[in-house]
């Protein structure tokens, strides 16, 4: 009977462990295998450059990039990092990068609002003066910030990019209205649309993006085909870079400090063997 | 049962500091030749664990306090200044952020090895009395730290609680506002949630040497619940406990290091890596996971404020456990019964727990069709907090009463020693001492 109630308490245990889900309103995510997954990954420096190259052509158009500055790109883990250059304000690549941008400033001298090339220091602008500016453009929806969109979101990057290559034609019963578009992975209820069978909800929801990604609507700098599937791979590895720029120092200082820890819990544990080796206990 | 003091100064200075103030005796004394029992398991190292806990969050917090920023405006963005630019910084806040869910882990098994070991009764009750207040008050600080981020649920979460506090008749509006700072959750709230929050760990602290005072008057329980005969039935607490809750704190740090450095994320909410927007309500709004039990229980009843007053009574309840506890065992370990309802009880949390975490009127076995009782499904999630918060209520202000009534506890052992030996320690401490030398 105690076994019994024991294994309960396991596994309720194990329940609690579910993540706070709202009822099955999108399709499951696409599975993809990401070269900074597991406790070993690492960013792919080349697909972390095509991707800034689908941000920087398609992207940042309607999306801000506010947290990441220029020289983020040339640090450690980042798209453009160079070991021979000391810091990202070296590299050249970075440099480059920045100087295509416009940022406005003030005239050092009469005071007059101006445009000036960024530099490094700088962050990423908008294309969007200001967030009214942004919804004017876009039907009244809000380019969301990309900074920690990964993050942001249940399931990271493999929810970009299904989101990103999962668009579909709307189920006919689901009037879809101008400007909006029917993707099954966003999560959202379409109840009170749907004119079919109220038991058949379609899963998904309106989203006013209309899809971004096409075959080569990018041209890979390095020769890699630029098929939907593959911008949407690079794209969510750079955006995933963006969210947590940290990750392979962050998995790289786990290793040594599991090592550490194992090597100290087994110090400790000979330690508690050897003193209380005497003690009937 | 700290006998007579044994500390003799040496050298001088030693002399000098015990003649003015004899600090280096009361080290010696309490946290070193201390007699603890010798039986104590590895469910007592938590407390070593959790002042460890304390220790960790207020280091890491003071560091994380150089660096951010408690404007409405800035808050957010300063908390990404440390992830990404301060040397560091994405470790220091890990450690902080994961830290808090290792405190309430270690502090929940804690508080479970006092209800099963009886830790609680008498001569105990200030003891436990001290230890829900410290509890109490982990609570206030691991949610105004939860709403310095400043994200989504930061924000909500703040506006569901102060809101909720507004249900107290009388004084309810005055209390709201003073928390709010205004009319409404801003950045005055932030501002002053950010002061206390620095505040409230550093009163935890003295609350923590209260709590230790009043565990080192009686001495520690241990497993078999019965008092000790005598010095033969105590090891000095250095070497011996200190090398096993040094032990303990290893592997506890083990799983820390887990979530720090690969699932840094796996214990928070999406929804509070999006800055707050007062416009933009997230569905849905949930506390982190220590606090879901009460979060169910407060949501499980209708009414605002009898909502509040099930949510108050349910740490409240803990309060009064000593008095209500009538059984003349100590441990459950001879209290058969009362062991199947404790391991019931912790089902029964764990399961209010994984309700607070969905929606009240979500279904909680998907596709089966109940019926309405009252206001909801009888398959919903709100009919299985009821029936928890029933059974959580019942365990804590009933059964500690009615159960001695019925139970039959097995025979208690005459000292400690006799599970292991057999027959009562014999032998003074001596056949024990000298762990530093060989053989």
């Amino acid at each position: 009977m105690l076994r019994k109630v024991t294994v309960l308490a396991a596994l309720a245990g194990l329940l609690i462990a579910t993540p706070a889900l709202a009822a099955n309103t999108s399709l499951p995510l696409k599975p993809v295998h990401w070269s900074f997954q597991g406790p070993f990954g690492k960013y792919d420096q080349e697909q972390l450059q095509r991707g800034f190259k689908v941000y920087h052509d398609v992207c940042a158009s309607c999306h801000s990039l506010k947290l990441i500055a220029f020289r983020n790109l040339g640090d450690p883990g980042g798209p453009f990092w160079d070991r021979k250059y000391k810091t990202p304000n070296d590299n050249a690549y970075v440099k480059s990068i920045a100087a295509e941008y416009k940022i406005p400033d003030i005239d050092s001298e009469t005071g007059d609002p101006i445009q000036r090339p960024a530099t490094s220091a700088d962050y990423f602008p908008w294309a969007f003066p200001n967030e009214v500016a942004a919804r004017g453009s876009n039907g009244g929806a809000l380019p969301p910030d990309m900074s920690l969109l990964v993050k942001a979101r249940d399931g990271g990057p493999a929810y970009i990019y299904s989101l990103l290559t999962g668009y579909a034609p709307a189920p006919d019963a689901l009037p879809v209205p101008p400007g909006k578009f029917y993707n099954p992975y966003l999560p959202g209820d379409l109840t009170s649309q749907w004119k079919g069978d109220a038991k058949h909800v379609p899963v998904g929801g309106l989203i006013a993006m209309p899809p971004p990604l096409s075959d080569d609507r990018v041209t890979y700098d390095d020769g890699v085909k630029a098929t939907t599937d593959q911008e949407a791979q690079d794209v969510a590895a750079f955006l995933n870079w963006a969210a947590d720029p940290k990750m392979e120092e962050r998995k790289q200082t786990g290793l040594a400090v599991m090592i550490y820890l194992l090597l100290f819990a087994g110090v400790m544990y000979a330690s508690y063997k050897t003193i209380w080796r005497n003690v009937e206990h | 049962m700290s006998g007579h003091s044994t500390y003799e100064p040496k050298t001088a200075i030693e002399r000098w500091i015990d003649q003015r103030m004899p600090i280096v005796r009361f080290s010696k004394d309490h946290f070193m030749d201390f007699p603890t029992p010798k039986n104590l398991n590895y469910w007592w190292t938590f407390g070593a664990i959790l002042a460890f806990c304390l220790g960790v969050q207020i280091v890491s917090g003071i560091v994380l306090a150089m660096h951010y920023d408690p404007n409405g405006d800035f808050a957010f963005n300063s908390v990404e200044h440390i992830m990404r630019d301060v040397n560091h910084g994405w470790m220091i806040r890990n450690i902080h952020a994961v830290g808090a869910s290792m405190f309430f882990l270690a502090a929940y098994i804690h508080m479970f090895r006092g209800l099963y070991y009886g830790s609680y009764k008498a001569p105990r009750e200030l003891l436990w009395l001290l230890g829900c207040v410290i509890y109490f008050l982990m609570i206030v600080t691991a949610f105004m730290g939860y709403v310095l981020v400043w994200g989504q649920m930061s924000f909500w979460a703040a506006k569901v609680i102060t809101n909720l506090l507004g249900a107290i008749p009388v004084i309810g509006h005055f209390i709201t506002t003073l928390l709010w700072g205004g009319f409404s959750v801003d950045s005055p709230t932030l501002n002053r949630f950010y002061s206390l929050h620095y505040l409230v760990p550093f009163i935890i602290a003295g609350v923590v040497g209260l709590h230790i005072w009043a565990l080192h008057v009686p001495g520690n329980n241990n497993p078999v619940g019965i008092d000790l005969k005598g010095k033969s039935d105590t090891l000095p607490f250095h070497p011996y406990y200190t090398v096993k809750d040094g032990f303990a704190i290893s592997l506890f740090l083990i799983l820390f290091a887990l979530f720090v450095f690969y699932m840094p994320s796996a214990l928070g909410d999406v929804q509070n890596e999006i800055p707050a927007n007062p416009l933009v309500t997230p569905l849905p709004i949930v506390p982190e996971w220590y606090l879901l039990p009460y979060y169910a229980i407060l949501r499980s009843v209708p009414d605002k404020l009898m909502g509040f007053i099930a949510m108050a009574a349910s740490i409240g309840l803990i309060f009064t456990l000593p008095w209500f506890d009538t059984s003349k065992v100590r441990s459950m370990r001879y209290r058969p019964q009362a062991k199947l309802y404790f391991l019931i009880f912790v089902v029964v949390c764990l399961i209010l727990g994984w309700c607070g975490a969905h929606e009240p009127d979500e279904l909680v076995v998907p596709g089966l069709d109940g019926f309405n009782l009252g206001d909801a499904n009888i398959n919903s999630f709100v009919w299985l907090s009821r029936v928890g918060t029933l059974y959580y209520f019942i365990y804590l202000g009933v059964l500690p009463w009615l159960l001695p009534l019925f139970e039959t506890p097995l025979p208690v052992p005459d000292s400690i020693s006799t599970p292991v030996l057999g027959h009562p320690a014999a032998t003074p401490a001596g056949a024990a001492a000298s762990p530093e030398k060989k053989g």
